[in-house]
């Protein structure tokens, strides 16, 4: 396990040394920001001290970002032929995918982490529940990991970024869409009620919800935990295939 | 040092590799032949532990690819055809990449790479992304990556390929120089590098050696003729 750091270390400096983070990191903030401070948002017209109505964007944010993060991860590689490179060198197949996931996941817990002036703003028109903050925190990052998981995973499948791209798209979107009351009625129309169901407990937005009210369930936590560890997994054997 | 055993990779109906057997002692270097699609990179593949075969075995001192991939990889040196690299990193970072995820820390990634750097005389290009390398520094970039750890086996799949006739020459001398205490195998299909380097010869075709010998032996073979004819002879079955 002690070659996942120079991976990580590659793969996460790997996105400062192209223009790729910064573009990122600028199109994400300007994007969420005036998503907050527009009328959908209504950031000052709540007139409530906190970042609600910052964070009620991020699911939907993510399932465009996330993608764009996670396409190159493996279909760069592959494309390229420096998996090659990576695979002949001593490291294993898990110690790859995990190094290349976690830099990922840092570097986008790095974009979320950077919009700390948006808590200072609040800090500083009122008097927010700093705890709320914490775990809304909490939440986007570890839902921003899940979402990554699925879209390391579809990026393992093939070796073209745009399929890649629209193959992860597709996935988080029907992950975010299971939360819907619509999209579930759909699902129960067509399946039995029990799949239907357990369907509708994949939803990213009924599990980040509960961090941005400032609970952080055990329950939420595992969900997020496991579909990494799932995806991860998957990822894994993909490779190896 | 490096031992081939029925070696066997199955494409969909194509079989690809089809029973390859040869060993390489310590000092060898195996030139490794056959037209394009014979099967020469896939067994090169095979025994750097990057395709699994469907049948047989290579082991690299002993250790069984198949069984132990980390440690056979730990003991090669590999440069894979059109030697990638990630062209966003420098010259320097990606070497130490390299030393790095071969276990090297500190001062002793420092000089590995350092010596990386001098062997392939890429001093020069230290500080300049791979990116904007041409092909010729590209392939010493490979070949540094692959030489890092100072194998005592190296792999490299058509390492002058898309050279100008003075690379080609430095990469032999290289090779040549280092091949006293290794044991190397080199695809090619310029037939000229067999007689410049090698002290042995395989033909490979369809998947399935059809000469294992010195190049004096495949000379023999028709007295008179050019090597080109011999390896036509050879591989006609092979289009």
């Amino acid at each position: 396990m002690r070659q996942i750091t120079p991976i990580f270390k590659r793969e996460f400096l790997g996105y400062f040394r192209s223009p790729v983070a910064y573009v990122f990191l600028i199109a994400f903030l300007v994007i969420s920001v005036s998503l907050a401070f527009s009328r959908y948002g209504g950031f000052f017209r709540a007139g409530v001290a906190g970042l609600e109505s910052y964070f009620t964007f991020f699911p939907w944010l993510f399932m465009f970002i996330v993608p764009a993060v996670g396409m190159r991860l493996w279909s760069e590689e592959k494309r390229s032929g420096t998996v090659e490179l990576l695979f002949t060198l001593p490291i294993t197949t898990l110690e790859a995918v995990l190094g290349k996931f976690l830099a990922g996941w840092a570097f986008l817990a790095l974009a979320v982490l950077l919009s700390f002036p948006m808590a200072l703003t609040v800090g500083y028109l009122g008097d927010p529940d700093w705890g709320i903050i914490a775990t809304t925190y909490l939440g986007a990052v570890l839902m921003a990991g899940a979402y990554l998981g699925v879209c390391a995973l579809t990026s393992a499948l093939t070796k073209n970024q745009v399929i890649s791209f629209v193959l992860s798209l597709g996935a988080c979107a029907i992950l975010l869409f299971l939360g819907f009351s619509s999209f579930t009625e759909t699902l129960e129309g067509a399946l039995p009620m029990v799949v239907a169901d357990a369907l509708s407990n994949f939803s990213f937005i009924t599990h980040f919800d509960a961090f941005t009210k400032g609970i952080v369930d055990p329950k939420d936590v595992i969900f997020f935990l496991s579909l990494m560890g799932f995806t991860l997994f998957l990822n894994v054997v993909a490779l190896e295939r | 040092m490096i031992e081939v055993k029925g070696l066997v990779k199955t494409y969909g109906a194509k079989r690809a590799v089809d029973g390859v057997t040869f060993t390489v002692k310590r000092g060898d270097i195996l030139g490794f032949l056959g037209p394009n699609g014979a099967g020469k990179s896939t067994t090169m593949k095979m025994i750097t532990g990057f395709l699994r075969p469907d049948a047989g075995t290579a082991t690299v001192d002993g250790i069984d690819v198949t069984v132990d991939p980390v440690r056979v990889k730990q003991k090669l040196g590999y440069l894979p055809e059109s030697a990638p690299a990630y062209p966003e990193m420098t010259v320097g970072e990606f070497l130490g990449f390299i030393a790095e995820v071969r276990g090297f820390r500190g001062a002793a990634k420092t000089a590995q790479v350092d010596r990386a750097i001098q062997l392939t005389h890429l001093a020069p290009v230290r500080k300049q992304t791979i990116e904007t390398l041409s092909k010729g520094f590209k392939q010493r970039v490979g070949f540094a990556q692959a030489l890092l750890h100072d194998p005592a086996a190296l792999i490299l799949d058509e390492p002058t390929d898309g050279l100008d006739p003075n690379q080609k020459n430095e990469v032999r001398a290289l090779i040549k120089n280092m091949s006293a205490e290794k044991a190397v195998i080199l695809s090619t299909h310029i037939l000229e590098e067999v007689d410049a380097i090698c002290n042995r010869v395989i033909i490979i075709s369809r998947g399935q050696v059809v000469a294992d010998e010195t190049p004096a032996q495949l000379r023999a073979r028709q007295p008179g003729a050019r090597l080109d004819e011999i390896f036509r002879s050879l591989t006609h079955g092979d289009i």
